[in-house]
């Protein structure tokens, strides 16, 4: 039974790795940026809803009201001042930028919020659960966690499969040039593109808050686990992409299982494993960009 | 002596055989800022190599930190200036390097100054089997996946009790060498490091495979077409560039008698290599010295800022990167170049 435990809570902690890592995931679609600081900024918008929630007493679920907006005005900013920039500097300069963006963002934290660790409370959600039988019981805050990931990775698969919005992005994605062509603004575009990125970033962020405490420098291990879930799964791929946090997740919970000090080195080792035998992912993209 | 656009620098090695005179036309290579550049790197090193025999201890060690800090930048300029591959996971190789030295020397009772190369050798050879690894990702995700090696790497170290597990270890094998000799001896290691490093990159990238690897940063699929072979150019960068941060990781750790798998294994090690290569002129042998310097000014100016300190360094990177690309190096326009590894053409008899 602590097997069948050990990967039940790690299909749902996978749900929470997607939605992690599905901002990751957008931002390399649609720009071909790889945002480093993708970690430091669900970190960040985990303080913010930690601020919210001491200042004005909100429930951190309820806080999200704030934090998404915020975000992605932050998402709209960072993409019109400093990544089309970046991105007109060659291919090392959007790595070197949001890299730099990491390391400030983190000092910063580390400045105003120290190193102590913090957690957002979710009050008695955080422990109450569903007991399926003897061992197996799961958690109403998983569950919600992954059930979340589950509807934003849905939730943009149709926004850039059904809308205008998301067609033209897939159009900027396949090819700038034509597209432009065809009247449309790709920067504005990737402005929204990321906006939407960072509003998922900050769910993310929230969810990550409350499971676990966090401290500034969280973030890293936060963009590791985004990037080998996007990695896993295949890139190009948002459905992929649950599959491999759902991969990630089951291989950490079951290291875990085994001795509590693997967890994490089992995830980076099936991440490896799925290189070598898979460097495509599990779900790769019809068409390989 | 100007440094050529690579573009430029490719037609420079077509004409290459020199006697292409026609015209008054010279193809020339070194010129007189590579002679009086030279000379006076000459005598700074003169200079650093007599520094024992006058200063202090503190001052010694002090030092070492800056050689480390110009080997380290050196060497990601290597990956990233010349081999188009941002690495933020170098860590691992500084971190095996250390300790390395600490298993070699201390558990296997070997001389510490014959540890600390064989030690950098042993993080080429890692180095080389997980390049199959990484070099299945390109651009922003090889970076990652060089940092995913890099917490494998000390996730592993950190499970082996002969190094002091998760606590680190102490470096005894120095412990019947005088102190004052130690030091000395350790500065002179680290200096000659600087230097071997410095010149290694230098001729590597006045042969056949620097002109090789500059066709690879600049495009790599027109560069694999003309017959580059542009994976094992990599592969060799990817190789070399982690004998360099194991030697460097090796003389930082001779420096502080001390390996904690926490610091060693810091990406924090990563974002300094980034920091040095960017201010100081990517893609240059000059520009990772030069920045290598003025981290290491800043970092003693700036100390007293605290976390603020990376965070203006980080400023000043983004900064240079979006609005002055080249780094401080490239405010010389290209006009100097103590160490040329291109060609020009000029006039000339």
């Amino acid at each position: 039974m602590t097997w069948v435990n050990a990967v039940v809570q790690g299909i749902l902690l996978g749900g929470l790795y997607a939605l992690v890592a599905a901002g990751l995931s957008l931002m390399f679609g649609v720009m071909r940026i790889v945002n480093l600081a993708h970690g430091v900024l669900a970190i960040g918008a985990a303080y913010l809803a930690l601020e919210v929630a001491d200042r004005l007493g909100w429930h951190p679920f309820l806080s999200l009201l704030v934090v998404v907006p915020v975000m992605a005005a932050v998402g709209y900013v960072l993409q019109r001042g400093l990544l089309d920039r970046a991105l007109r500097g060659g291919e090392l300069a959007p790595l070197l930028v949001t890299f730099g963006l990491a390391i400030v963002l983190q000092n910063l934290l580390l400045e105003q919020f120290s190193a102590d660790a913090q957690r957002l409370d979710v009050g008695s959600l955080g422990t109450a659960s569903i007991r399926v039988t003897d061992g197996l019981s799961i958690g109403w805050f998983p569950l919600l966690s992954a059930v979340v990931g589950l509807l934003v990775v849905a939730g943009l698969g149709q926004f850039l499969a059904r809308t205008r919005t998301g067609r033209a992005m897939r159009a900027t994605s396949d090819d700038q040039e034509a597209a432009r062509l065809m009247g449309i603004d790709n920067r504005r575009l990737y402005a929204i593109a990321t906006a939407i990125a960072l509003g998922t970033v900050a769910v993310a962020g929230v969810f990550l808050g409350s499971r676990t405490t966090f401290d500034p420098g969280a973030g890293a291990t936060t963009l590791i686990f985004a990037f080998e879930a996007v990695v896993i799964g295949g890139l190009g791929s948002l459905w992929g992409t649950l599959a491999g946090g759902v991969v990630l997740g089951v291989a950490q919970t079951v290291g875990a299982a085994i001795d509590p000090a693997y967890g994490i080195l089992a995830g980076h080792l099936v991440f490896l494993v799925v290189l070598a035998v898979r460097p495509r992912g599990l779900l790769p993209a019809a068409v390989a960009r | 002596m100007t440094r050529v656009e690579p573009a430029a620098r490719g037609a420079g090695q077509d004409a290459v055989p020199p006697s292409a005179g026609s015209g008054g036309v010279r193809v020339r290579r070194s010129g007189p800022a590579a002679w009086i550049g030279g000379g006076v790197l000459v005598v700074a090193v003169a200079v650093l190599a007599y520094l024992p025999y006058v200063s202090s201890r503190g001052t010694q060690i002090d030092l070492v930190g800056l050689f480390s800090l110009i080997v380290l930048g050196t060497m990601w300029n290597l990956l990233a200036g010349y081999g188009g591959m941002v690495s933020i996971g170098q860590q691992a190789w500084i971190g095996l390097g250390g300790y390395g030295l600490v298993y070699l020397a201390g558990t296997l009772g070997l001389d510490p100054f014959v540890s600390i190369p064989l030690a950098a050798l042993a993080c080429g050879l890692v180095a080389w089997a997980t390049s199959y690894l990484a070099f299945r990702l390109s651009g922003g995700y090889f970076a990652i996946g060089t940092w995913v090696i890099a917490e494998v790497v000390r996730l592993l170290v950190i499970q082996v009790d002969e190094v002091g597990a998760g606590s680190g270890a102490s470096l005894t094998a120095f412990s019947g060498i005088d102190p004052q000799y130690r030091i000395a001896y350790v500065y002179w290691v680290a200096l000659g490091v600087a230097v071997v490093v410095v010149l290694a990159v230098y001729l590597l990238m006045r042969s056949r495979i620097g002109l090789a690897l500059t066709a690879i940063r600049d495009e790599p699929t027109a560069a694999g077409s003309s017959g580059v072979p542009v994976t094992r150019a990599k592969r060799l960068v990817f190789v070399l560039a982690a004998v360099g941060c194991g030697l460097a990781g090796a003389v930082i750790v001779a420096n502080t008698l001390r390996v904690q798998p926490g610091s060693i294994f810091s990406v924090d090690y990563s974002a300094t290599m980034i920091f040095i290569v960017v201010i100081g002129g990517l893609g240059t042998i000059e520009g990772p010295i030069i920045g290598a310097v003025v981290y290491y000014l800043l970092q003693d100016g700036l100390a007293d800022l605290g976390n603020w300190y990376l965070v203006v360094v980080g400023v000043i990177a983004i900064a240079v990167t979006l609005l002055a690309p080249k780094g401080l190096w490239g405010l010389t326009r290209g006009r100097l170049s103590v160490f040329p590894t291109g060609y020009r053409v000029g006039r000339g008899t």
